[in-house]
């Protein structure tokens, strides 16, 4: 394949090879002719080439008129316009010189005759081809499949009648004209795809009127003076360009496009306003889409709206009301009318007795919810009122004014209501976003929390000679109300807590920070249980908020005395194990949850009780998150799973046990979530 | 999920408390109470249909107990499961609120008469 740029050129250099060499056959007919010799042969030349220079002329227009993607309309008909012009002007001037030199002898030299006529059919012969492919990218402006399929069949058959003389030199024989005929008839029907015109705007169509009204003039001067140089009997009838078929062709189909354009142009003129507007309609609605991806905010949504609307709709003036979350109007944006000229617009609504606009809005669905009047108004004559909706939520609505009665149209309220529909789309989204960028920065925080809270839990606990201690904590969420600690008092003491915080999640958490800081604070003094009960209780009523409470089990593990002493403030029974009686039970001691009774009567309640321990000896210490813990069928884990798991891995080590109950628990849970804070801790005396 | 009906009957206000009593739904409890609190002074709260109590709600009850001694109020809570009933005693709820069984006796105490 020939690459583009090589067809132009090869175009170029073949035209005028081949117009010279037509040109020289014409001498040496001419030649003939004078001196009474033989001239078929040069005759025959002179017509093979002029169809090449025909031919070469095509290749170079078919390759350059508007091959790229988009073209203006306007600029190809100018383009042509310019070539008629050259064309013309030389026309003229040579013309102009025949006349000048009418009494000169050059004027009569039949050579010289032949030279202009063949610059006149060269020009115009280009000419012709520049306007047939331009004719064409606007036939094929939008192309189906069976209208391409007919213009190759009219421009074949019209490159095939440049080559039908090589048969048959004899031009009016019946199959002859009942073919060019054809040809004419379907070059005419193409002719009626006339789209391109929609397209244009106002100016551009008067443009390309006076374009094509000067296009089609040069045309029919082009005729006639080939005819006129024909009829004279100047030149050779042979050379006579117009008894070649396909330049006849050309000049009937050109002319008759002309002629379509102009009356199709013309017509349409009245209605393209209406294009513009559709056109219009088109960029603000894409306006209003794209407002959802800029990330506009719902103020800049609002404007966006409110001026599309404006100008799809002519209206004279408008206003949008932005509502609060009650409903009720919280700003107003106008457009080309004052605050007080929409109390007086309002005013003349409230006064003919119809139904005021909030009245008739609310209802999201159904027809109803359009507000359309006519008023009896100095400046405006007809209103629209359409409401804007969010989720259901009343969130704007826009009034529309005109100054004439019954201005607004069933099509432009539809077309508001698509802008409408866009923007609520468009602010929604911002919502959503909105929304979405404060729950990220929520999560944040909660991430951040959780990091904290588990910097509280001990990272390493203390134990002594006797004990091995194992823990499991797990929080519902990020963060939770469980806690546990250990303290060693002495070589000998060491202090356990395990606490639970009523209710769960950040309020939890808060509590239990404060927990953790007491038991800190009181540990360290070495106080009797009983004390250390009061006095945390005392410090959390001070802390505490008035709904919350902490239940704890606290103890302390005396290695010397091998006791356990321990007190329950209102937490879940700890759960003991005696190796000696190879028996499980519950230390169900009283007492009442710290901060539930927030003055010295709660010393009353305080339960302080002690065991000797021995060897294989197990404590569990745990939140209600397990006893608490539910499967898909409702029922809770309970008290009793718990005894009979511990019963059945007594002899296990502590860290066995944990792992063996926390197991337990989930897979008596399944898939169900566990939804509060669940921790376990295993003290085993080895 | 909750749901609290009430009912007044004599002088003596009753708080129904139908289902679970969580975190989210202690607070219509805590509503009702402190509604209760304001206008009478003998409400009984009817347990029967409560199936699931957390600490949460257990700390509704805690912290009317000062408010009701001070404001002479008598607050009887009758009809607990005895799942629920446990959770009351574990926190050491039951010794210092009047916690019965049946709605008669519940009506007894709360009129004041020691059973």
């Amino acid at each position: 394949m020939l690459r583009q740029q090589n067809i132009i050129r090869l175009g170029v250099i073949m035209a005028i090879i081949s117009w010279l060499v037509t040109l020289g056959s014409m001498y040496l007919t001419r030649f003939a002719q004078i001196h009474s010799g033989p001239m078929e042969t040069y005759q025959f030349f002179s017509k093979v080439f002029l169809v090449i220079f025909i031919i070469s002329i095509y290749l170079f227009y078919r390759n350059t008129t508007g091959n790229q993607g988009g073209f203006n309309i306007t600029d190809l008909l100018w383009r042509v316009f310019v070539t008629g012009m050259v064309a013309t002007i030389v026309s003229l001037t040579s013309n102009f010189l025949l006349n000048l030199l009418r009494n000169n002898e050059l004027s009569n030299n039949p050579y010289f005759i032949d030279t202009i006529y063949h610059i006149n059919t060269g020009l115009i012969t280009t000419f012709l081809i520049a306007t047939f492919s331009v004719w064409k990218r606007l036939i094929l402006y939008q192309k189906t499949k069976w209208l391409v399929r007919f213009w190759n069949i009219f421009e074949y058959g019209l490159l095939g009648s440049a080559f039908i003389f090589f048969i048959n030199t004899q031009l009016l024989t019946t199959p002859w004209i009942i073919g060019m005929s054809l040809l004419t008839l379907l070059g005419l029907v193409l002719g009626v795809n006339l789209k391109w015109v929609a397209y244009l705007n106002f100016k551009q169509k008067w443009k390309s009127i006076l374009l094509i009204l000067l296009i089609g003039l040069y045309i029919g001067y082009f005729f006639i003076i080939l005819n006129r140089y024909g009829d004279n009997n100047a030149i050779i009838p042979t050379f006579n360009v117009l008894s070649l078929g396909i330049i006849g062709e050309l000049f009937i189909f050109t002319f008759g496009y002309c002629v379509y354009s102009i009356l199709v142009i013309l017509f349409n003129l009245p209605t393209t306003s209406v294009f513009e507007q559709k056109l219009v309609e088109v960029v603000n609605f894409q306006k209003l889409s794209q407002s959802r991806n800029t990330g506009q905010n719902e103020e800049q949504v609002f404007y966006t709206l409110l001026d599309s609307s404006v100008s799809v709709t002519l209206a004279n003036a408008a206003w949008l009301d932005i509502m609060n979350e009650q409903g009720q109007p919280m700003q107003t944006l106008y457009r080309q009318i004052t605050s007080q000229e929409r109390k007086e617009v309002l005013k003349c609504i409230e006064k003919s007795g119809m139904k005021p606009i909030q009245s008739s809005v609310p209802a999201r669905h159904g027809k109803q919810n359009r507000f359309v009047a006519e008023l009896r108004h100095d400046s405006f004559k007809s209103i629209v009122v359409i409401p804007l909706f969010i989720q259901d939520q009343y969130v704007a609505s826009i009034a529309l004014l005109k100054d004439v009665n019954e201005g607004f149209s069933r099509e432009m309220i539809e077309i508001i209501r698509t802008f409408i529909n866009q923007a609520s789309i468009s602010i929604e989204n911002h919502r959503l976003l909105m929304e979405a960028i404060v729950n990220e920065r929520y999560k944040e925080e909660l991430k951040i929390a959780k990091r904290v809270q588990e910097g509280l839990m001990p990272k390493a606990l203390h134990t002594n000679c006797d004990l091995e201690i194992s823990t499991f904590s797990k929080a519902a969420a990020e963060v939770g109300g469980d806690y546990f600690d250990t303290y060693k008092i002495s070589d000998e003491c060491l202090a356990i807590i395990v606490g639970d915080v009523s209710g769960k999640g950040t309020s939890a958490a808060f509590h239990m920070s404060q927990m953790k800081g007491i038991f800190h604070s009181l540990v360290q003094l070495n106080l009797p249980i009983h004390e250390f009960i009061i006095k945390a209780n005392n410090a959390l009523s001070e802390c505490l908020d008035r709904t919350s409470f902490i239940t704890i089990a606290y103890f302390i593990i005396d290695s010397e005395k091998k006791t356990f002493r321990f007190s329950r403030a209102g937490h879940c029974p700890t759960l003991y194990y005696s190796s000696q009686e190879n028996q499980v039970k519950f230390l169900e001691d009283n007492g009442l949850g710290l901060g539930i009774l927030r003055d010295r009567q709660f010393d009353s309640y305080v339960e302080v009780n002690e065991i000797s321990y021995q060897t294989g000896d197990i404590l569990v210490l745990y939140t209600d998150g397990i006893t608490e813990a539910k499967n898909s069928k409702n029922e809770e884990f309970g008290y009793e799973r718990l005894k009979w798991l511990l019963e059945e891995k007594a002899n296990l080590e502590a860290h066995d046990i944990k792992e063996a109950i926390v197991q337990g628990l989930y897979d008596f849970c399944g898939s169900h979530v566990i939804d509060d804070d669940v921790t376990l801790l295993i003290i085993k005396v080895k | 999920m909750v749901e609290i009906k009430n009912h007044l009957e004599n002088d003596i206000f009753t708080i129904f408390v139908i289902g679970e009593v969580d975190a989210s739904s202690s607070i219509y409890l805590d509503e009702s109470i402190s509604e209760a609190t304001k206008k009478h002074k003998k409400i009984m709260v009817n347990c029967q249909q409560l199936e699931y109590i957390s600490s949460a709600g257990l700390g509704v009850f805690m912290s009317y107990i000062n408010d009701l001694e001070d404001k002479g109020i008598s607050l009887v809570i009758y009809g607990l499961s005895d799942k629920v009933k446990h959770v009351f005693q574990i926190l050491g709820l039951d010794q210092l609120l009047k916690i019965t069984v049946s709605e008669d006796e519940a009506k007894r105490m709360v009129n004041g008469i020691q059973v």
